[in-house]
């Protein structure tokens, strides 16, 4: 770094000149933006080295900005853009006389104009198809991360590089990725550290140590890229979808309840999975601390249910009338139900059917039966 | 039926028109109501949730139905007490006037199945047949199941102080499924029974105007006009022909209500085969 500093320096006196002391911009007048930029204070041939002499060649090696940036050219090399087809350093800094420090905020890789930089590849369907990726800036763009950074311009919302990285990026199936699945909570909590406290001592991140490959983490609720505003009625609306993806068992009998009822019309004023379970400190009904362990129900139905009591709380909200053996009573009154409404409703809707049908054979259909005795 | 010519007997006093009434009304509220948290994952019942004001609302007036359908069975029970203890109408308890089963009942039921299959005649009804004891008892018997479970679920945290909340579990489900039993057995029993069976349609309107002819008495209820004939006691229920006015408005909020019936039971059919 110091090295690189002191070549800056040594270079900034000869100014935007070339090799032997050649005045670029004598012939490259549209090239004198580059003064502004981040490298100002460069020499053409400090980039075009290529170049010794004047006249020079029409066709002259490419630049290589490795030769000053070898940290994040090597970086790039290992990283899921390294090779033929992917972005090279101007696909995402721009014009290369322009380029700005990613603090600048004209600079494509400001944080507020990152999304937009990486999206004219990752916005762009077509190539995202091809490529087997999901088209994600404009999911992105309607989360709450995107939100906040492009329309509210809160520089600390997350932008991709908050999350990828920059020129490090790996692929997701890659462990070392700050997005693979283990990853992921240690990368979403560097900023939100205290659902990642309560996450790490809940069961699903208990879970994560034990089973990393099949614990929840952070995306599985939230999405990577859909992320939403949780107070929305419409993300809470979709919560219990979201624990049902793994919670089948629960989902079904939860469904059978009339909080499941009041969800499924639409109306929020109903407890879902969270209010009685809570979200990312979830313990399991084994731990005393948990909201849905014997001794707290009181407390927890009682958030809603004002006069909740010991009685109360034996109301079980995934009573699964199926389940002979551990619902005796809900099992057979269902069966007692069911037998009464196959019976009833069956032998009635026969009766109606033959009556119906005899109404019309017997050609006394509206008029007197004729087999009616005299009076 | 509307023939002005026609002698009419009164069948159902003004009082138990109104019962009906109010009967048919909070019954239709209920079922609107209450189908659509039963099957709330059908988008129609969300729409139709949505439609009447939201969740709240359906809450509110299924709530609110259940009262006025309370206070119209217990209306009923306390006429029914006052008549037999107070005015000692031991006929309420037991015979032709009677709503208790008794062995006629069967043979009629029996009778009418042979009916069916052309193996008999029509048997010969009295002044009421199984079906229409069957939608009495019905209402005495929903009443029992589904009002006891509904108040049970309404007051929750009270009803949970004298059993054990696990019978709340028991609540909702007995209580909607005796919603089924009792909305399939009136959209479709007793509206054909009584209503849209080819010989009464579109409608009978004994229930709407309290009287019938002569003639429909004579064919729907031959043992009771043959008794009342006897006996002389038909002079005592002659009554005018039912005003157009009446026969009108029976018909139009009738006919509503019927349709508004049917319609729910085709929407409640087509969630049920989706679940």
């Amino acid at each position: 770094m110091k090295l690189a500093t002191a070549v800056l320096f040594v270079l900034s006196l000869t100014g935007a000149a070339g090799a032997a002391g050649i005045d670029c911009l004598s012939c490259h007048a549209e090239k004198a933006s580059a003064k502004k930029s981040v490298h100002g204070a460069l020499a053409c041939a400090d980039c075009h080295a290529a170049i010794r002499a004047f006249p020079h060649p029409d066709k002259v090696a490419p630049v290589n900005c490795a030769s000053c940036h070898a940290g994040n050219a090597s970086a790039l090399a290992q990283s899921v853009h390294a090779g033929a087809g992917g972005p090279t350093c101007l696909n995402c800094h721009g014009d290369p006389h322009s380029i700005l420090p990613a603090k600048d905020s004209q600079s494509t890789t400001y944080p507020a104009n990152l999304p937009r930089t990486c999206g004219s590849c990752h916005g762009n369907a077509q190539l995202a198809k091809q490529l087997g990726l999901q088209e994600v800036y404009s999911l992105y763009m309607d989360s709450i991360h995107g939100f906040a950074l492009t329309r509210d311009g809160l520089l600390v919302a997350a932008s991709c590089s908050s999350c990828h990285g920059s020129h490090d990026i790996l692929s997701s199936k890659d462990p070392m990725s700050k997005t693979n699945h283990v990853n992921v909570p240690q990368t979403c909590g560097t900023c939100h550290a205290g659902p990642l406290r309560d996450y790490t001592s809940s069961i699903h991140g208990q879970m994560l140590q034990a089973a990393p490959e099949e614990a929840p983490v952070c995306t599985n609720c939230h999405t990577a890229h859909q992320i939403a505003k949780v107070g929305t009625a419409e993300w809470q609306m979709k919560t219990t979808a979201t624990c049902g993806g793994c919670h089948k068992d629960e989902y079904a009998t939860y469904r059978d309840t009339f909080h499941a009822q009041v969800s499924a019309l639409g109306y929020q004023q109903t407890a879902r999975c969270w209010d009685c379970h809570g979200h990312h400190d979830i313990l399991p009904p084994s731990d005393p601390k948990s909201t849905v362990a014997s001794g707290q129900l009181v407390s927890t139905c009682g958030k809603c249910h004002a006069g909740a009591s010991a009685s109360f709380v034996k109301y079980d909200p995934h009573a699964d009338s199926h389940d002979a053996v551990h619902y005796p009573a809900l099992h057979y009154s269902a069966v007692f139900m069911n037998l009464l409404l196959a019976s009833v409703l069956g032998f009635f809707a026969l009766h109606t059917l033959a009556w119906f049908i005899r109404s019309h054979s017997g050609g006394n259909a509206g008029t007197k039966p004729k087999e009616s005795p005299p009076e | 039926m509307d023939d002005a010519n026609a002698r009419y007997y009164i069948r159902f006093s003004l009082a138990q028109r109104y019962l009906h009434w109010a009967l048919a009304g909070t019954f239709l509220g209920l079922a609107f109501t209450g189908m659509t948290l039963r099957f709330s994952t059908a988008p129609w019942m969300q729409s139709l949730a949505r439609a009447v004001g939201g969740f709240g609302f359906v809450l509110f007036f299924h709530k609110f139905c259940a009262l006025i359908l309370t206070v119209t069975f217990l209306t009923h029970v306390a006429d029914l007490v006052y008549r037999i203890v107070g005015k000692r109408e031991w006929s309420l308890l037991w015979g032709p006037n009677s709503m208790v089963p008794r062995w006629k009942d069967l043979q009629d039921l029996i009778g009418n199945l042979k009916w069916f299959v052309h193996l008999g005649p029509k048997p010969r009804l009295d002044r009421y047949a199984y079906w229409d004891k069957l939608d009495y008892w019905g209402v005495f018997w929903g009443m029992a199941i589904i009002g006891f479970s509904g108040y049970a679920m309404w007051f929750g945290s009270f009803f949970a102080r004298l059993m054990p909340g696990s019978w709340l579990n028991i609540a909702l489900l007995i209580h909607g499924e005796e919603a089924i039993l009792a909305t399939g057995w009136i959209f479709v029993i007793h509206f054909f029974n009584t209503h849209l069976r080819p010989e009464n349609f579109p409608m009978d309107l004994t229930i709407f105007t309290g009287r019938l002819s002569e003639e429909e008495l004579k064919k729907m209820h031959p043992e009771e006009y043959e008794r009342l004939v006897n006996s002389g006691g038909l002079q005592a229920i002659a009554a005018e022909a039912p005003p157009r006015w009446l026969n009108n408005f029976g018909r139009s909020i009738g006919a509503a209500a019927i349709f508004a019936g049917v319609v729910m039971l085709i929407l409640m059919a087509v969630a049920f085969i989706r679940e």
